[in-house]
């Protein structure tokens, strides 16, 4: 999330953000491909679905369909696994979760387990679209951009950082934490 | 470093329990490409002629398309190759939807599976550890019922899983093997049954890696956004509700009787409420921007999912509608049972017992009304219980076994392989050549990159054409400008057709590229496909980095297809075997169809028997068939000599 505007005096940031419509899925899997590709270092150089910040979740038999998008990484389960009924159909909260957790394989580089995160395509110079949007074919993403008073959206503090940091160190090793750093600032470069 | 393909084969011997991983020559795969390709070199190279379908030495080859995987879109397929116990043939098979990607992604290319267990197994595929698993809590169990007993037993909603049902573990000649919402038909569900393997999983997460990648980036990124907008590629038949064209011109029943007014929009307007009532929704296969699996829930039925002709075949047979379809299709597929060939064979039967050829005391039980005779006979088969057993081999066996005239009844298969239910009036000479010798066993395999049929007029044929992207070569435009009605088109033109429509289906097999974009959408269905000669050779390059054009493009595909033919020839197929039924079109003219299939023959550089000629062998790299047809006597050393001679007489 990112880019300050300053209009009329007031500060906004765009908020980026990206929609989902289970209805429109149809189990392409475009945009897992697409995201891993265009992380791969160099980029598109290698294909690699798992390596994706997206998945879909796909049940055939109940009609599930959810693509999900990585967001932070919990270092322990969460508790809440209640069930929605939705259009007659039963998703537990954690389709939808975008949580890199223990109990799930979802959002976890298949080399090192550590935890992915969509970064929103972020790249210079900006892409019109992130890049699983732009693969999705059908409209089940769709990108939107909103302006927002800076101030709304809480700030990341430099605490959150350090317990982060400190809980993947616990888990994985310092080694581990520091090759995916590198790796993924040499991807970014690239 | 290899590129769009792994580099290395599974390698896997039931018998021995033994799980190799092997590496593989570039240059083979520079020589066939993937998929197909090189996996018919491979049933060339390990099963000799003698070798019987069922028996351990026959080889089951699951085949990832050489740019499966890759960013192509809709490149997905895996190709299932083997010998068919029905046909005793090369049999040719295809699989939608994930498998071939996780295959490719768990770092193989093809899984080679021989020999045989003792007892049922299923095989996972964990990237580098591969393990042969006891099936037993798996015996008897439907094929996606299968998939989900085995992710949860190896708990991850990610393993991709390719399974028979009891049709396939009952050795049933129809039987498929199915994954997600796709089966592989046409003799390879029996043979995975013979060697006892109830089904395979696969999770992969390794990277695949591409050769020249930002180009071929684009490239994709630009595929997917036109093959979405083309409304001449996918399956039409999934989306569009008038299907007049099926069901007023194909032939009901045991391919028997045509109801050219069956069709109205009373009808159509009923159906399309039933089908949106139970579609659950369409679903795509991996990578592709089109929705080709129409997904239905029927209530108190397996879900099941159709595309093409496959919602029409059920109740065709049975003289019913598309309700009957949707009730049977869930548990057929369930079985693993193939929907073009099983209800012609439950028709078939039918009509033997109303022509008393089949008595009373060979379906005891059997129920009066015709919906609940279709589920009596399916069970037998499935079960190969009582006549079931002998119908369980397909129509042309079990005409034969049957005998007392059952033979007269078994007129829609074509070298022991049931047709689609098209019976015409006037022959259509490029048909003629497709059905007599295509080796893929049914038309759709081979067909859609020309016209069925010549436009009436020359402005919409003028139309047509232009902007015609697929045909390699502008005679085509020029023999569809020039053609008129549908029996009279030239030898010449028939036997070129006939290539062009090999050449793409057999690129297509080679690359796992669908064919619905691809090799069926050339030219049949609107002539605006998203694939051709002319995109394939960049797409190749970009991918793998081997180097390809068009020229070097059509010389695989005639090495893959004449080698087809010589695995065939070599297990005795003849000129004899290539004919279409008697009754296919009304009005025959057998020494016109000779002629034209000396013609073809005769540019395909094979003898009058349909066996390639040394020189041609030789000229494709093939010299190790040769060798061994001179060394078996197949061919004689002046076969190219003495038909140029006779060309002169
Ligand atoms: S926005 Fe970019 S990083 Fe996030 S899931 Fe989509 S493609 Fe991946
Ligand atoms: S690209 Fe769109 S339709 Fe395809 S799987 Fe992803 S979200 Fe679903
Ligand atoms: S065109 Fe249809 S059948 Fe072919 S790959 Fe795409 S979705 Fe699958």
């Amino acid at each position: 999330m990112g880019v300050l505007t300053v209009n009329g005096g007031v500060k906004k940031r765009t908020v980026k953000e990206i929609k989902v419509n289970v209805d429109k899925c149809t189990g392409c899997r475009a945009c897992e491909l697409s995201c891993a590709a265009f992380h791969a270092s160099p980029r598109y150089s290698s294909i690699n679905p798992a390596r994706a910040r997206i998945r879909v979740l796909i049940y055939e038999r109940t009609d599930l369909y959810v693509p999900v998008r990585a967001t932070n990484y919990t270092p322990a389960e969460c508790s809440g696994r209640q069930s929605y009924i939705i259009d007659k159909k039963e998703y537990s909260q954690c389709s939808f979760c975008g949580a890199s957790c223990p109990s799930r394989e979802h959002f976890k580089e298949p080399d090192s387990g550590l935890p992915l995160k969509c970064d929103m395509c972020e790249d210079e110079p900006p892409l019109s679209e992130p890049m699983c949007v732009q693969a999705c074919t059908f409209g089940a993403l769709t990108y939107e951009e909103t302006l927002e008073e800076q101030g709304k959206e809480k700030e990341a503090k430099p605490e959150d950082l350090k317990i982060g940091l400190e809980s993947l160190v616990n888990k994985y090793g310092p080694q581990k934490v520091t090759d995916a750093v590198t790796r993924m600032s040499l991807s970014r470069k690239g | 470093m290899r590129y769009g393909e792994t580099g290395f084969n599974l390698e896997i011997d039931l018998s021995l329990g033994s799980i190799d991983r092997v590496e593989t020559d570039p240059k083979l795969t520079e020589l066939h490409l993937g998929g197909q390709g090189t996996a018919d070199r491979i049933l060339w190279d390990r099963v000799p002629a003698g070798v019987e379908p069922f028996s351990p030495e026959n080889v089951l080859i699951f085949s990832s398309g050489l740019l499966v995987g890759t960013p192509v879109p809709g490149a997905n397929r895996t190709v299932v190759n083997t010998f068919s116990s029905q046909t005793n043939l090369h049999a040719h098979s295809l699989l939608g939807g994930y498998f071939g990607a996780e295959l490719k992604h768990a770092g193989y290319d093809k899984i080679v599976i021989s020999g045989r267990s003792s007892e049922l197994v299923y095989l996972w595929i964990n990237n580098d550890k591969v393990e042969i698993r006891d099936a037993s809590h798996l015996r008897g169990m439907g094929c996606q019922e299968t998939a989900e007993q085995i992710k949860r037993d190896l708990k991850s909603e990610k393993i991709q899983v390719a399974a028979i049902g009891p049709a396939g573990e009952n050795r049933v000649n129809m039987a498929s093997i199915d994954h997600s919402h796709s089966s592989a038909a046409r003799g390879v569900g029996s043979i995975m049954g013979d060697k006892r393997l109830k089904a395979i999983a696969i999770r992969g997460t390794k990277d695949l890696n591409i050769a020249r990648p930002t180009e071929l980036f684009e490239m994709c990124q630009n595929l997917r956004k036109s093959i979405a907008e083309n409304p001449s590629v996918g399956d039409w038949m999934a989306t569009d509700e008038d299907d007049s064209f099926h069901h007023n011109n194909f032939s009901w029943g045991n391919a028997r009787v045509r109801r050219r007014d069956f069709w109205s929009k009373e009808l159509e307007e009923r159906w399309r409420n039933l089908k949106y009532k139970y579609m659950n929704r369409q679903t795509s296969c991996y990578n592709c921007s089109k929705v080709c699996h129409n997904v239905i829930s029927f209530p108190g039925k397996p879900t099941f999912s159709y595309k093409c002709y496959g919602k029409d075949t059920y109740h065709m047979a049975a003289f019913q509608e598309l309700d009957f379809s949707y009730e049977i299709l869930g548990i057929s597929q369930e079985y693993g049972l193939d929907s073009y060939s099983t209800p012609q064979v439950i028709a078939f039967a039918l009509e033997l017992y109303e022509a008393g050829i089949l008595k009373d005391q060979d379906f005891p039980g059997m129920p009066v009304n015709v919906r609940e005779r279709f589920f009596y006979l399916l069970e037998k088969i499935v079960r190969r219980e009582g006549i079931g057993d002998i119908l369980a081999n397909g129509v042309s066996l079990a005409a034969r076994q049957i005998g007392n005239g059952a033979e007269a009844y078994d007129h829609n298969t074509i070298k022991r392989f049931e047709q689609l239910p098209i019976k015409l009036g006037r022959l259509n000479p490029v048909y003629f050549l497709m059905l007599a010798t295509g080796e893929k066993m049914a038309i759709t395999q081979i067909e859609g990159s020309f016209p069925q049929d010549p436009l009436p007029t020359i402005e919409q044929r003028k139309e047509f054409v232009d902007g015609w992207v697929s045909v390699p070569n502008e005679k085509f435009k020029k023999y569809f400008m020039e053609w008129e009605k549908r029996d009279t088109i030239s030898n010449e033109a028939s036997c070129a057709i006939c290539d062009w429509n090999e050449a793409m289906h057999y690129l297509d097999d080679a690359t796992g590229i669908c064919g619905f974009l691809s090799s069926f959408r050339g030219g049949q269905f609107g002539g605006r496909s998203a694939y051709h000669i002319h995109n394939m050779p960049p797409l190749i390059s970009l991918s793998t980095g081997i180097k390809m054009d068009e020229t070097l493009l059509w010389e695989v595909f005639q090495r893959n297809r004449t080698l087809v033919r010589a695995l065939n020839v070599r297990r005795g197929m003849r000129r004899i075997d290539e004919k279409p039924p008697e009754d296919h079109w009304a009005i025959r003219d057998h020494d016109y169809e000779q002629k034209l299939l000396d013609d073809y023959y005769d540019f395909k550089g094979w003898n009058k028997d349909g066996i390639p000629t040394k020189e041609t062998l030789d000229k494709l790299g093939l010299d190790y068939v040769s060798e061994d047809f001179l060394q078996k006597g197949i061919l004689k050393d002046n076969e190219a000599a003495s038909t140029e001679k006779e060309k002169e007489a």
